[in-house]
């Protein structure tokens, strides 16, 4: 195969052409690594939000630190939803995979209600916090509290509006390889999200002193 | 009902911006009933405004940054006219409270509107064509970064027209931008504005990065990429790294300035120097994507116009990608003097030393291709020579300024607005300039006119120089950036001569609007029927001028670096050794609206939440979501072209080859 | 002919081949779990030497993150994960630098700063 040659194919078996010089990949993995890089430019703005907690948590202005605020039992629960949801949504994915759309309909359907929880459980939170007086316009310890755990909550219900459109999309196109893959780039997000979730209840609440 | 919106937000009162204003509404008006007299918007809609071809995306980026040049020009010959005659007890006609917007809404265009657009114009344009492929991964993400860039352009504009512009500096630190101190519109018109075209950006990290990595003609494997691609899929890298700490910075001075939050105001536990931080965290990186490309262009040009292989083509690879890891590791350069101690400083000033070695290699690199060589002194050369010459002299002042004790004398002097316009002008907006001549026949079909062209260099060459030498001796003296007026009378003699500086650059952009208005007149004299205008050696040129939608009837099959060259030398070309090769038909993505829909409601977005009409943010965000939501049911996304429509394009290119 | 090499591409590029399967969830759900109660029990324990919590925390959430990008995201060591790992290594380096750079200069810069009753005293 040289460029005097251009049409002469096959000599090379394809596993021995490196990987780098197959051609163009297909669509299945363009679209994996193009949302990886998405969710790695996503963790860099957590990183961002994190880099702001980790300076200002000692910003309390005469208000509470975490530890007087937090409950690790909430968190612990909250946590468990989260995983939890993590690994439903797995079980969605490979029922997908294998085009079975009632047993997809259901795992969703868990995957929403654990993560839909985390969020309840996470607003009375944040409702009790700003009810108490300790909201995020109290002092910057606060701001950045919210902000980090406000925006990984924030992405977590995006992720159910998005479920909710996926399970639209089986509904109304089927296993399409369209559908197949986005279903396959939410399992990636939702993940993710469980990932950041390990570094804020690590470092928010079981890290406050 | 309108939030803060009310009639005392139009210029009324103030005669400049009022004159600016109306200028521009008239021009864009103007514009507009042009091409509605003429019933010209079918055709753009469906060629342009809805395309997902990346060469005709590519070509609107780069219009965006020409005609974006253009406005921030106007405020730099402001901002020098004005410090040319505000000498000793003298005010000038700009009062500060404008002048400080002048100098923010151009550094703010400049380097987002302009060199951005620019450089990702030329990387949308080339990419595909030098990969071999037919557009990069993701074409309608291509279409909506774009138009998410220009409705953060418009967004920008508007401020002048409706309301005002930040007055912090274009990159608006806190205390000044937080509200308390900035209550005002301006702030917020910059950031949102940023915050939509920084999405725009980020999904164009996303874009390239995966064409490059994922998307490769048959054989082109990594060390058989031009370095044009290298430089790019480094940038892109950056971009990707980089943004979203932009992002997520911007949205913590939303929150300060919208919720009442306190991340960097000045009670309750704020840090204002948390931001100038983060922001330069963004900051350097950013710097970086724009000059890697314009390197990248460099190492095209300057090996096409010697005639030979580009020199040492390993060692321009790893040094590219130390920039790109070295860039994310002296950040703090930029704020030595916010009070870090000297272990700190010292380490940041010797990475900022060291990343100048990998610069060092290229430019020996590509000295080391031109020795030897057979040189043309075609345009596209001369810039890649000036260059050479004044980003050197930039550079070296920039290390200058690495060293901290130094750096206490410098820093935000003019010293500092002449070393960063030099590596600016002198590297990214040179490197754009040799892009856009280079490459202006495989996009257009037809060459630029070579006179014109040579003028304009030397317009820009000799005004750069004249612009802003003065500013390093200015500097020394101890005159400071943003001032709008100085009372040491000595300081104005090199005023002027920055001043005539900024007079002959504009002759440098007069005589390049002329050469485009001349070489569209005279465009069919100076057709490119051969595809190849330079005698070029990598995969582009062996595409017809313009390429066809699909790039490439068959995707080439590379052997080695500088492919096309060793096509030509080979005597064949990829077209096929049979005379009438079988064409197959291509799949082409089908041309979107949704680029220009969800930019529009951006746009309403933006305005609403600037102005605080509530409702109306609240539509936009619907908007959006809306036209998501269409897109995601869109199932025939792709459009066949068949095979007799191939190969009879490839027909008429063989003969007009034949006839050449 | 390159058309077809490219849909050779598709073809092979199976529904299975990044997946994993509900063996694997299910150990990456197990391995999670665990890790995640270790960490609630070091943080509320007195049975571990305090200045040690902190990094036994950070390596027991590090590990975690591991579990997730094993088992849950199939990360793994292959040819075709390589983009993939190289991208994350990036990732990391990126967050490395922002977060643990942020916190060392933000450090520094506050040490310097003058403190409140000496700042007032320049005012007068």
């Amino acid at each position: 195969m040289n460029a005097a040659n251009p049409t002469a194919s096959g000599d090379l078996a394809r596993e021995e052409i490196p990987l780098s010089k197959r051609g163009p990949a297909s669509t299945r993995i363009v679209v994996g690594f193009g949302f990886w890089l998405f969710l790695l430019s996503d963790i860099v703005i957590f990183a961002t939000l994190f880099a702001a907690y980790a300076v200002l948590s000692g910003q309390t202005a005469g208000g509470p630190a975490g530890i007087e605020l937090f409950d690790r039992s909430h968190v612990l629960i909250e946590t468990s939803c989260l995983l939890a949801s993590s690994f439903t949504c797995g079980l969605c994915l490979l029922a997908s995979e294998r085009r079975n759309r009632a047993a997809t309909y259901l795992w969703a359907a868990v995957t929403f209600l654990l993560g839909a929880s985390f969020i309840a459980l996470e607003l009375t939170e944040f409702v009790r916090l700003t009810n108490a007086g300790d909201g995020p316009t109290r002092s910057a310890f606060l701001s950045a509290f919210f902000s980090l755990v406000g925006t990984h909550g924030l992405h977590v219900t995006l992720g159910l509006g998005w479920l909710l459109v996926m399970m639209a999309q089986v509904a109304t196109l089927g296993f399409l390889p369209m559908v197949k893959r986005r279903l396959y780039c939410f399992a990636l997000f939702w993940h993710a999200l469980d990932i950041v979730w390990i570094g804020v209840f690590t470092i928010v609440y079981l890290g406050a002193r | 009902m309108l939030g803060k919106l009310n009639w005392a937000a139009f210029p009324l009162d103030q005669p400049i911006p009022l004159a600016a204003s109306v200028f521009v509404v008239a021009s864009i008006a103007a514009v507009l009933l042009l091409i509605s007299i003429k019933g010209w918007w079918p055709y753009l809609w469906r060629e342009w405004i809805t395309s997902v071809d990346h060469k005709r995306i590519g070509i609107m980026y780069t219009l965006l940054a020409l005609v974006m040049l253009l406005r921030g020009f106007i405020d730099a010959i402001m901002m020098r006219a004005q410090l040319a005659i505000a000498a000793g007890g003298a005010q000038g006609y700009l009062p500060p409270e404008h002048y400080n917007q002048i100098f923010s809404a151009h550094g703010t265009i400049m380097i987002f509107f302009v060199a951005m657009p620019f450089v990702i114009g030329l990387m949308n344009v080339v990419l595909p064509l030098q990969l071999g492929v037919r557009d990069v991964a993701f074409p309608v993400l291509n279409s909506v970064s774009f138009w998410l860039t220009a409705a953060g352009a418009l967004l920008v504009n508007l401020s002048l027209v409706i309301g005002e512009f930040a007055r912090t500096g274009w990159l608006a630190y806190p205390p000044l931008s937080e509200l308390a101190y900035s209550p005002g519109v301006g702030v917020d018109y910059y950031l949102w504005a940023l915050q939509i075209s920084g999405v725009g950006s980020l999904l164009t990290g996303i874009n390239f990065t995966t064409t490059i990595l994922k998307l490769r003609a048959p054989g082109l494997g990594y060390f058989q990429m031009p370095i044009f691609c290298w430089t790019a899929l480094a940038s892109s890298l950056l971009i990707v790294a980089a943004f979203p700490i932009l992002t997520a910075t911007f949205a913590m001075l939303l929150l300060d300035r919208y919720v009442g939050f306190h991340f960097f105001t000045n009670d309750l536990g704020g840090n204002a120097m948390m931001y100038v931080n983060l922001i330069w965290a963004w900051g350097h990186p950013e710097v970086y994507i724009l000059i890697l490309p314009a390197f990248g262009v460099f190492s095209e040009v300057i090996a096409t116009f010697s005639g030979k292989p580009l020199f040492g083509y390993r060692s321009m690879v790893i040094a590219t990608l130390a920039i790109c890891m070295l860039s994310f590791m002296v950040w703090l350069h930029h704020f030595f003097t916010m009070g870090a101690g000297a272990d700190v400083n010292s380490f940041f000033g010797i990475m900022t030393m060291i990343i100048a070695v990998p610069t060092g290699v290229k430019v020996f690199n590509w000295l080391f291709t031109l020795y030897g060589g057979r040189i043309r002194f075609n345009v596209p050369l001369l810039w890649a020579l000036g260059f050479m010459v004044t980003f050197v002299i930039g550079g070296m002042t920039g290390v200058l300024m690495a060293v901290p004790p130094a750096d206490f004398v410098l820093h935000n002097s003019l010293f500092l607005v002449a070393h960063f316009h030099n590596v600016i002008i002198g590297g990214v907006l040179f490197g754009a300039f040799a892009g856009y001549t280079y490459w202006f026949p495989k996009a257009f079909g037809f060459t630029l006119d070579e006179r014109l062209g040579k003028a304009a260099f030397w317009c820009w060459f000799i005004g750069f120089y004249l612009a802003f030498m003065p500013l390093y001796a200015l500097g020394l003296m101890g005159a400071t950036r943003r001032m709008q007026h100085y009372s040491d009378s000595n300081w104005q003699p090199l005023m002027l001569v920055a001043l005539g500086g900024a007079i002959v650059l504009l002759a440098g952009i007069t005589l390049m609007i002329l050469q485009l208005v001349v070489s569209i007149r005279s465009r069919e004299r100076r057709r490119d029927l051969s595809g190849d205008p330079w005698d070029g050696r990598t995969l582009e040129w062996s595409t017809s001028s313009p390429p066809p939608p699909w790039n490439f009837a068959v995707l080439p099959h590379v052997d080695g670096v500088d492919a096309y060259w060793e096509m030509k030398r080979g005597g064949s070309d990829f077209s096929g050794v049979k005379a009438k090769p079988r064409h197959e038909a291509i799949t082409m993505p089908r041309r979107s609206a949704i680029g220009f829909v969800t930019a529009f409601f951006a746009v309403v977005l933006g305005f609403a939440l600037v102005w605080h009409i509530w409702w109306m943010a609240l539509a936009g965000l619907g908007g959006i979501a809306g036209t998501v939501l269409t897109h995601a049911w869109r199932v025939d996304g792709e459009i066949a072209i068949p095979a007799r429509t191939i190969a009879a394009f490839e027909q008429a290119q063989k003969k007009s080859r034949a006839e050449r | 002919m390159a058309e077809r090499r490219s849909a050779r591409n598709e073809a092979s590029d199976s529904d299975a081949d990044a997946h994993g399967s509900l063996g694997r969830y299910v150990l990456g759900l197990g391995l999670a779990v665990a890790l995640t109660l270790a960490s609630f029990w070091v943080a509320g324990t007195h049975a571990i030497w305090m200045p040690g919590i902190p990094v036994l925390l950070a390596v027991l959430a590090i590990a975690q993150m591991g579990v997730h990008l094993v088992f849950f995201l199939n990360i793994s060591s292959g040819p075709d994960q390589t983009n993939n790992v190289l991208a994350l290594a990036f990732g990391i380096f990126v967050v490395g630098l922002v977060v643990f750079g942020s916190m060392i200069i933000m450090a520094n810069l506050n040490a310097n700063m003058l403190s409140m009753p000496q700042l007032l005293q320049l005012q007068r």
